[in-house]
């Protein structure tokens, strides 16, 4: 079959859905590929390039779409690109069917299948072809590119002969893919950087992007974005002016924020009031990523940079991906290879809609005349569910010390019946034994406290040599076999000789091991 | 010469072993700590000799000297990896001696029973000692004497199967005869029995049937033990030897016998208690020997074991900041310490923080793993205990398993069903990356399936673990 990919007709769009790599390996799936004149150019991929990669080149959107059986584009279709569909044909492209209903109506009396790029499910399987984030990760960088070049400064501090700068201070709110991209590149840049998100568990990956995760003094649970497949919900009114409280106070001091909340299905959030914008220093930058959906700050217009009364930029764009063409066709052909891949399980260039797969299904928002959006629920979760930790409650002075007394109260339980069960059994032995060996069993008894006193102070990595040690000092009982060995029968003395035989053995061979072992011991 | 000199010499011999043992806190001092044990059994032997009693000094010392040459050789022959074994095979000599002194003491005290009064009063030594004991003294002196007997017979069969365990000689697997410890508790009921028997008669023949029980204990005791429990059934002997000692010393009425033992057997005690808590488990478990079956279904492990190849783990040390190695019995057994250490000095050089962590059961002797470490010369700064490392993880590039299995276990935390749940494991997988050195994909010692090596950071570095870290260690630059 036949996979082609249009000319981007919406004003100011550059991308364009297939390159050269991706048409090559497209091929190796078995499709043939064709590709409307131009098409590239803006991404700057020339015709030559397409054709010295095998990609048919036809001259018109006309041609194409008869030629093709699979449409592969970046933008949703328009009016016009809709009636050229024909019944049996796939279009492939970001298409929000939850905002274009009519699109998608139009689309299915066309008798054409469609699959939304945009609805892919966030599961770990489907990320190769998650072309939300790469095309997230690109916004996100850019945002931070297109920031540093309205910013008057450097995002670096540094101390140069002709005076210091101080480096600057970026706040990212919205730690999603395109938060977290603008955290690595403002990081990278050298700014300081802050980012805050509603779900606490990405403050672990704001850190490992070496930014400073703002929280809240707020003592509700928040919610745990693995519910929501990965995103953001709404949170609390409560929740909501904490939030605010925190960002007016650190307003003044940000000279670059970057604001990417959003929460699917929704407008975007008010998070940066106006009168934060107004505390903001002259020359401050604002970068508003969901300016698509109203933005997070209301002075934003959307596709357009505004400066506001006090000297602060507030940029609106919306096309950040299509501003870097060239890298953002590449990612997101890369994407749609990855979906051709999925819908071709033989690699015979013959796609099988399986409706029973989880990302096809997902994806899939009109299928042979009829329309499958909203997709039922993907059977596996985005994320785990991560298990409820139960931190250990931070104990008040008061507590700690009522804690400590009461330790200190039971250990000294613990002692006093220990030495008062040991006396009374010393005691009862005294009863009946006799004074001589009494006097040993003292020595014994202090023998012993003595040890367990001294042994509890070896070091974990002297266990050995301990061993070694005390393995040659109980040759000790050498000394029985010497005073014995010179006090009887034949017997008694050929009994003690071997026993003194041994000990020697154990006595030198002991020490000396040990002193081999503790010479090895070095400092570096 | 007087008892008086005598005593007073055994004062101090009992402050130096003190001052030895109680030196063993820091290495520095552990040094000087050996020379006091020395000075101490000396002074000891030399009192002993001339002090009364004594006979035959010329042959003892002869006997002495002649133990000392073995005890030289053995010494300084033996390999570090060997350790265990040694000091197993000389608690068992510790145990026969014991044997050996209570049997003599059982004879002179029938010597000297039999003896009247004139004879008793020219008697000296060990056997004029006897001479003026008390009926009640006499009985007392049986109870001690058995006792002393009954431990050093179970120590020395325990430690000769030690020994062979340790050595590779005898099976290692947990080993029963039928009946389990049915037969244990005959043979300790037997030998209670023999004690009141001998207790009223004073015969030979009971102390000699005891004497046979004890042994079969010890045999029987130590076969039901599996090789992962070894630190703990060489620090229980060692503990076992110390009230042998004791015990003799109260027949013998020598109060430098009882402190040295009592010494070496809290030693031996608090030791066995400290590598029962570093795998949780109690005593008792241990000396009945064999892990408990599981409580239930263990969780299955998901995944595969990944393998890489020495070019994989170079590239990802050469990257590395900090590393972690883990060493087990499995690097004592390939005697890898010293490519181990080599490897250390390499990265060390290139200014990478390279550490070990060491837990307290790893290998097969309490603090097995610094000793071989030392001897490779690995500096022992750089090696750091359970309790100091184990929030590092989380932080460190690489962590290194050498091996080792169970002691790097996470199943330990994970899974309640675990047969060795709850026992503190070194948390290695945290880290970024996990090396594990292995032979092959068998489980370790307790036969309990690691999921580390499943998880998706670890990788498994396949072969003996000296061919393979040799084939690395170039590749290092």
């Amino acid at each position: 079959m036949k996979i082609g990919t249009p000319k981007e007709i919406f004003a100011g769009e550059d991308r364009v859905a297939m390159t050269p790599a991706s048409a090559q390996d497209l091929k190796k799936l078995g499709y043939d590929c064709v590709i409307e004149t131009g098409a590239g150019v803006a991404a700057g991929f020339t015709d030559q390039s397409y054709k010295d990669a095998g990609v048919e080149v036809v001259k018109t959107a006309a041609a194409l779409y008869k030629a093709a059986d699979i449409i592969a584009k970046v933008r949703p279709p328009e009016d016009v690109e809709v009636k050229r569909l024909r019944e049996g044909q796939t279009l492939i492209s970001f298409f929000y069917p939850a905002q274009n209903k009519d699109l998608m109506e139009a689309a299915n009396a066309k008798g054409a299948t469609v699959i939304a790029m945009d609805m892919v499910p966030r599961i770990s399987r489907a990320q190769k072809m998650d072309a939300l984030s790469s095309m997230a990760n690109i916004a996100g960088y850019r945002a931070v590119i297109e920031a540093g070049n309205n910013f008057g400064r450097f995002f670096t501090g540094q101390i140069t002969a002709a005076g210091k700068v101080p480096p600057a201070k970026v706040l990212v709110v919205g730690a999603g893919v395109a938060g977290l991209a603008a955290i690595g590149t403002a990081t990278s840049l050298g700014a300081i950087t802050y980012a805050f998100d509603v779900r606490p568990e990405v403050a672990e990956q704001v850190e490992s992007m070496g930014a400073q995760f703002v929280f809240l003094d707020f003592k509700e649970e928040q919610q745990d974005g693995a519910k929501t497949g990965g995103y953001a919900s709404v949170s609390s009114p409560e929740f909501a002016a904490a939030q605010l409280a925190k960002f007016r106070e650190i307003a003044p001091d940000m000279d670059i924020v970057i604001t990417t909340a959003l929460i699917p299905g929704r407008d975007a959030p008010e998070l940066w009031t106006p009168d934060m914008v107004a505390a903001m220093k002259p020359g401050s930058v604002i970068i508003d990523l969901a300016a698509e959906r109203g933005g997070n700050c209301k002075l934003t217009v959307k596709d357009e940079k505004i400066v506001t009364d006090n000297g602060v930029i507030i940029i609106g764009y919306t096309d950040y991906p299509s501003r870097m063409a060239a890298q953002a066709s590449t990612l997101y052909s890369t994407n749609i290879r990855h979906m051709m891949t999925d819908l071709t399980p033989a690699k015979d260039g013959v796609p099988v809609h399986n409706m029973e797969d989880d990302v096809i299904r997902g994806a899939t928002a009109t299928h042979q005349g009829a329309i499958t959006f909203p997709p039922p629920p993907p059977k596996i979760n985005a994320i785990a569910q991560v298990a409820k930790k139960n931190q250990p409650k931070e104990l008040t002075a008061e507590e700690k010390r009522a804690k400590e007394t009461a330790d200190f109260k039971a250990q000294t339980r613990n002692q006093v019946t220990l030495l008062t069960v040991g006396a009374v059994l010393l005691l009862g032995v005294g009863l009946v034994a006799p004074a001589s060996f009494m006097q040993h069993f003292i020595v014994f008894v202090l023998a012993v406290f003595v040890g367990f006193q001294v042994i509890w102070g070896v070091a974990h990595s002297l266990h050995t040599p301990l061993m070694a040690v005390t393995n040659a000092i109980s040759s000790i009982i050498i000394l029985g076999a010497l005073t014995q060995i010179g006090s009887g029968s034949w017997l008694v003395v050929v009994l003690a000789a071997l026993a003194v035989f041994m000990t020697g053995i154990n006595i030198f061979g002991g020490f000396l091991v040990t002193r081999r072992m503790l010479a090895m011991f070095q400092k570096s | 010469m007087e008892y008086g000199f005598t005593t007073a010499a055994y004062v101090v011999a009992a402050i130096l072993f003190i001052l030895s043992l109680g030196g063993l806190s820091g290495q520095e001092s552990a040094k000087r700590a050996v020379w006091y044990g020395m000075a101490g059994m000396a002074l000891a032997i030399c009192a002993t000799l001339v002090g009364p009693g004594a006979g035959f000094w010329l042959l003892s010392l002869v006997l002495i000297g002649l133990g000392g040459i073995i005890g030289y050789q053995l010494a300084t022959k033996v390999q570090m990896t060997q350790m265990p074994e040694l000091v197993a095979a000389m608690h068992s000599l510790v145990g026969l001696a014991a044997v050996l002194v209570g049997f003599i003491a059982h004879f002179e005290l029938g010597r000297v029973a039999g003896m009247d009064a004139i004879a008793r009063a020219s008697l000296d030594g060990f056997a004029a000692l006897l001479a003026y004991k008390s009926p009640v003294e006499i009985n007392i002196l049986r109870v001690e004497l058995f006792l002393g007997v009954f431990i050093g017979a179970i120590t020395f069969t325990g430690s000769v199967i030690a020994y062979g365990k340790l050595a590779g000689k005898v099976n290692t697997a947990a080993a029963k005869l039928p009946g389990g410890h049915v037969l244990n508790a005959t043979a300790a009921a037997i030998s209670v029995l023999c004690l009141i028997w001998y207790f009223s008669t004073g015969g030979f023949v009971p102390l000699m049937v005891m004497t046979l029980a004890a042994l079969f204990i010890g045999y029987h005791l130590i076969m039901g033990i599996g090789g992962a429990d070894m630190p703990v059934v060489v620090s229980m002997l060692n503990s076992y030897s110390g009230w042998a000692a004791a015990a003799i010393g109260f027949s013998l009425g020598n109060d430098l016998l009882i402190v040295v033992g009592a010494l070496v057997g809290s030693s031996g005690a608090i030791l066995s208690y400290i590598m029962c808590k570093a795998m949780n488990r109690s005593f008792v478990s241990v000396i009945l020997g064999g892990f408990g079956g599981p409580a239930g279904e263990q969780m299955a492990v998901e995944g595969e074991q990944i393998a890489i190849d020495s070019d994989g783990v170079a590239a990802a040390l050469n990257e590395a900041d900090s590393i972690i190695i883990i060493p087990g019995y499995g690097m004592a057994v390939a005697q890898a310490q010293s490519t181990v250490a080599e490897l250390t000095r390499k990265l060390r050089a290139k200014g990478k923080n390279v550490r070990f962590a060491i837990h307290p059961v790893a290998g097969r002797l309490p603090g097995h793993m610094n000793v071989l470490l030392a001897e490779a010369k690995v500096p022992y700064d750089i090696v750091m205990e359970m309790d100091e490392i184990n929030d590092d993880f989380p932080t460190t590039d690489v962590a290194i398993v050498i091996g080792s299995n169970d002691i790097v276990n996470p199943a330990a935390q994970d899974d309640p069903n675990s047969p060795i749940a709850g026992m503190p494991v070194l948390e290695c997988w945290k880290a970024k990356q996990v090396f594990v050195s292995k032979r092959g994909q068998g489980t370790g010692y307790s036969g309990i399936e690691n999921p580390l090596f499943y998880k998706e950071n670890t990788r498994m570095f396949y072969g003996d673990a000296k061919k393979s870290l040799d084939e690395l260690l170039p590749k290092i630059d």
